[in-house]
């Protein structure tokens, strides 16, 4: 069962993409509300896939990718970036930083599930 | 003499004989040839007449399965065309799908408090995530001033969003009428023009609108509104006015209650003090 660590402090946000991520089978959603809290669920649960937010408290998307990327246990989860910031050198700025994905809001959830099962599909193998 | 002219006649007699045998035989030989001949041919002809029944029979056989054959790729190619059909329409429900879990979130939310900020900050949410608004402000009517006023806005300062009396320029006009307001360019403004929205959602209880959501600008990369787009705005027009009123109206009542506890612990409080006196 793929665990999916939802980061996110808009809980609307959070319900939209858990809701979404639930249709995939067996799917499985953890969710957090910011960066710190991200690397407290990621210590205490094995994670397959992060979805996270740019813009949030306490700790942004970009340095969650970071300390992520950065830690010998969690660097090869994939992560999609889920953010206002549609921007191209947003994009490409997340992407240098090690994000597998890039996805500006407002989401289409068909492009979300088709990133996600990809991401699933490429670790399971 | 006699003995041997009776012995000649006998020789001739058997001679004559033995021609007309020689005559009968080889009639019999040329009849025999006659009818093998006969044979051959009816033989020949048997068989022609067996392979043309044959043929007739394949050729027969050929239309019947190449007709099967027609009919098979006509049946294929409906089944394909129906696939094609399934498969649009299973796209077409997934999406339906998507937008309805959007407006399912999206109500959930708006109905999950009654804390008039909260209520406030889920409207914002819904506004910048599902939408994809980057500058915007929600503004209520003040019904003893008759003016719609800033409550929150998100992208700008809320002191940049004035104060709009009912009916004035297209936030007035949304709130007095109650119909939503698209711009037909809804990219490519620049400065902000805060009596010029490209959108206006009027707030409404049945038909009494409690205030709109003024929306200056979209996400960089929002270029058009689709259809779960309309479908938010009219469940934001409805829903988002619910909650905000139901919120307000909560807070407020709470407020007094919170006033008349205090009065009434006031009043049982005094008659002690008045004893003590």
């Amino acid at each position: 069962m793929p665990n999916i660590l939802v980061v996110e402090d808009s809980p609307t946000m959070r319900q939209l993409i858990s809701f979404a991520i639930k249709r995939i089978r067996n799917s499985h959603v953890v969710e957090a509300t910011d960066g710190v809290d991200a690397l407290k669920k990621l210590s205490s649960e094995k994670i397959d896939l992060i979805i996270a937010d740019i813009n949030m408290p306490v700790m942004d998307g970009l340095k969650l990718v970071s300390l992520v990327r950065g830690n010998p246990v969690f660097k090869d989860i994939p992560i999609i970036m889920v953010t206002t910031e549609g921007a191209e050198e947003d994009r490409k700025r997340a992407i240098a930083i090690g994000a597998n994905a890039y996805l500006p809001k407002p989401i289409q959830t068909q492009e979300l599930l088709k990133l996600v099962t990809t991401f699933l599909s490429g670790r399971s193998n | 003499m006699e003995k041997d002219r009776s012995f000649l006649n006998k020789a001739d007699e058997f001679i004559q004989m033995f021609k007309k045998g020689e005559e009968f035989t080889k009639e019999l030989l040329k009849e025999n040839e006659k009818l093998r001949f006969k044979i051959v041919e009816l033989g020949g002809s048997l068989e022609k007449s067996v392979d043309s029944a044959r043929t007739k029979l394949y050729e027969d056989r050929i239309k019947l399965l190449e007709d099967e054959l027609g009919s098979l790729k006509e049946k294929f190619r409906k089944v394909e065309e129906e696939n094609k059909d399934f498969a649009t329409k299973y796209l077409e429900v997934e999406e339906e799908n998507n937008n309805l879990a959007n407006l399912y979130v999206a109500s959930y939310q708006l109905h999950s408090t009654l804390d008039f900020p909260e209520v406030l900050r889920i409207v914002l949410e819904i506004v910048i995530n599902l939408i994809g608004a980057e500058k915007f402000a929600i503004m209520l009517i003040d019904d003893k001033t008759n003016e719609l006023v800033p409550v929150t806005a998100e992208g700008i300062d809320i002191t940049a969003v004035p104060k709009v009396v009912i009916g004035s320029g297209t936030i007035g006009g949304v709130a007095r009428e109650g119909e939503s307001y698209f711009a037909e360019n809804l990219t490519g403004v620049s400065e902000h023009k805060p009596f010029e929205p490209i959108v206006c959602i009027p707030l409404k209880l049945k038909e009494h609108v409690i205030g709109v959501i003024a929306i200056y600008k979209l996400l960089t990369q929002k270029s058009g509104f689709t259809n779960v787009d309309y479908e938010l705005f009219n469940l934001l027009a409805g829903h988002a006015a619910t909650a905000i009123f139901s919120s307000r109206l909560y807070t407020q009542s709470e407020r007094k209650l919170t006033t008349i506890q205090s009065f009434l612990d006031l009043l049982k409080e005094k008659p002690k003090k008045w004893e003590n006196r």
